[in-house]
């Protein structure tokens, strides 16, 4: 327990060091907590094929974490692969936005949790996709395409859930306005981004602003939602300060590499 | 859900390759054309099998009866001269 503790400080004064690393992290934590989430579904969907499409979406998300975990993992360069990074970091070492740990609720909420997330990862895939960092850019080109199909899907499911009955035009419209105030962190930037815009390596999510208003507002027209108005915004993810909900998540998650350490197939 | 009422099914087929002829890989239910494809995508396309799908509403296929076999089908299996088997293919042919 002690080894452990002292680990966790020195590992986050590491990449505390290492914008690159910090970045990757957040990238990967991302992909796996909301990979997770979507999992969640699996056999609980509300059709076979729903239950299909939603495990597709979360495999290639936790597809994009492995990739992103092993990058981080080897830019650190203390050892710790895909594996270690996952099972191995406590909720206050993950990074990711608040959005994505935010529990799957109804059908409703699942999709905008969704639409909201995607509608910015695609253009700031594409963008990713010119970094000067190969390694990430090749990572992005190759997400670039899986989340645009996550977008579609979001998009085309709110419309019909938005435009739909009146219960589900309530539940899509109760789920925008909860999860609204946790959009903000998707185009927050701090030290870590800022050195790595300056490079080259990272676009800053400022520019894709507008895009990702556009898709929203798009969307949200043709399903007769009403855009929740501008105001105070969720943050704490991108630097530690989780709701309460990763920590289940983790325990979920971690708990065979907690139970069996070094345990595997 | 209420089921097909609401959610209509359709006939689903894949071209596996360019050059080869969509097959019918099975069905699935959709609230319309667009949400099908989705569909179709997701649950039949998932190991790589297609490059591009067909989607058909189930009521827009005519199938033939099946109590209608015998006059439809079976007075064919009497004509095996049908078959191009009775040609002798000389070697320098090769590979047909």
């Amino acid at each position: 327990m002690k080894s452990g503790t002292c680990e966790v400080a020195m590992t986050a004064t590491a990449a505390d060091d290492m914008p690159l690393v910090q970045f990757t992290l957040r990238l990967a934590d991302n992909a796996l907590v909301l990979g997770h989430r979507l999992s969640e579904w699996c056999g609980h969907a509300p059709t076979l094929e729903e239950d299909i499409g939603l495990a597709n979406i979360a495999l290639d998300l936790i597809g994009q974490a492995r990739a992103l975990y092993t990058y981080a993992g080897t830019a650190e360069g203390r050892g710790r692969d895909e594996d270690k990074l996952a099972y191995l970091r406590d909720a206050p070492q993950y990074r990711n936005i608040l959005l994505v740990e935010q529990p799957n609720g109804d059908f409703a909420a699942t999709i905008v949790r969704q639409l909201l997330f995607a509608a910015f990862m695609a253009p700031f895939w594409r963008a990713l996709s010119a970094s000067k960092d190969a390694t990430l850019a090749a990572i992005a080109a190759k997400a670039e395409k899986e989340t645009a199909y996550h977008l579609r899907h979001a998009g085309e499911w709110l419309i019909r859930l938005g435009d739909g009955t009146e219960e589900s035009h309530r539940r899509a419209q109760a789920a925008l306005d909860e999860f609204w105030p946790y959009s903000g962190e998707l185009f927050e930037t701090d030290q870590v981004e800022r050195a790595l815009i300056k490079t080259g390596i990272v676009v800053d999510p400022a520019t894709l602003k507008a895009e990702w208003d556009r898709t929203l507002d798009d969307i949200l027209a043709e399903a007769t939602l009403t855009r929740p108005a501008a105001g105070w915004m969720q943050t704490g993810g991108r630097s530690g300060r989780h709701s309460e909900h990763l920590g289940y998540i983790l325990a979920e998650l971690q708990f065979l590499q907690r139970a069996y350490p070094g345990a595997s197939w | 859900m209420t089921g097909e009422a609401k959610l209509p099914l359709w006939e689903v087929f894949i071209r596996a390759r360019n050059g080869l002829a969509h097959k019918h890989v099975g069905s699935l239910h959709a609230a319309d054309a667009k949400m099908a494809l989705q569909a179709a995508r997701d649950v039949y396309t998932r190991r790589g099998e297609g490059l591009s799908i067909w989607l058909v509403p189930s009521t827009a296929i005519v199938a033939s009866d099946p109590d209608e076999k015998g006059m439809l089908f079976e007075p064919a299996e009497s004509k095996i001269y049908r078959h191009p088997t009775f040609y002798e293919v000389p070697d320098e042919v090769g590979h047909m």
